[in-house]
């Protein structure tokens, strides 16, 4: 029963990487990558169990960590062209992409 | 004995199932819903619904181990990075300028509602003016012609 889990996963991860490819807006993408990293760490703990080896919950729990980051990172570089010091540089107005 | 570790299996089968269904649905909705808006409510059901029950279901399967606990942190961490990223890219987005589809707050949609609305109230000459009250009233008046308009 873990491989209806593991497959259910799969199908969703496909969906989410039409959007991420297909998104509109800079904010679709994001979107779809966010979600994409959540199934990517929910889909490393379903494989861990169908494999026997539930060691792999310590690379799904990194992974959890890093997508979030990520996001954030990926979210301020697009505000401010930047991602150290943010003074340097004016925040973007509307009207972008 | 055996019967309470039937029942225990069974139970942990139906989460991963349900969380299975739930992981399905956000993700066909973030395929189908029309604009950034609707998608976040799809993308928050795959980060809150669908992550708690297969987690749950995995801590149920793993029975209390070492597992069960790096189970428990995985899913601390993401109910609570979830939430907070889905938040971040609406926030980056409506500072941006992104806007819902018929929003009355939106300037140039309340500009443009407001221009080609047949005068109920106040003229949409107002609105063009700029400042904080001519802004309102446009707003308003924009309000107005939609809700004129949308039935």
């Amino acid at each position: 029963m873990f491989v209806v889990g593991a497959g259910a996963l799969l199908i969703a991860m496909g969906l989410v990487l039409y959007r991420l490819y297909a998104g509109p807006t800079l904010y679709d993408r994001v979107l779809a990558v966010n979600a994409f990293g959540t199934l990517t760490v929910l889909f490393i703990g379903v494989l861990g169990f169908l494999s026997g080896r539930p060691d792999f919950l310590d690379i799904a729990l990194l992974y959890a960590l890093i997508n979030f980051v990520g996001t954030i990172a990926v979210l301020k570089f697009f505000r401010y062209r930047a991602i150290g010091d943010v003074s340097a540089s004016p925040p973007r107005q509307e009207g972008q992409e | 004995m055996s019967v309470s570790a039937t029942i225990t299996d069974l139970a942990g089968w139906i989460l991963l199932v349900s969380g299975s269904a739930f992981v399905l649905i956000g993700a066909f909705g973030l395929i189908r819903f029309p604009d950034f808006w609707s998608r976040l409510h799809a993308a928050s059901v795959i980060d809150s619904a669908g992550m708690i029950l297969l987690v749950a279901g995995m801590i149920v399967q793993a029975g209390p181990t070492l597992v069960a606990v790096k189970l428990v942190l995985i899913g601390v961490f993401l109910f609570l990075t979830g939430p907070t990223g889905t938040h971040a890219v609406a926030n980056a987005a409506l500072v941006t300028g992104l806007r819902p589809p018929g929003d009355d707050a939106a300037p140039r949609d309340a500009a443009a509602s407001a221009a080609e609305g047949t005068g109920s109230g106040a003229p949409g000459g107002a609105d063009g003016a700029g400042g904080a009250s001519g802004g309102a009233a446009g707003a308003d008046g924009a309000g107005g012609a939609n809700a004129g308009g949308n039935p």
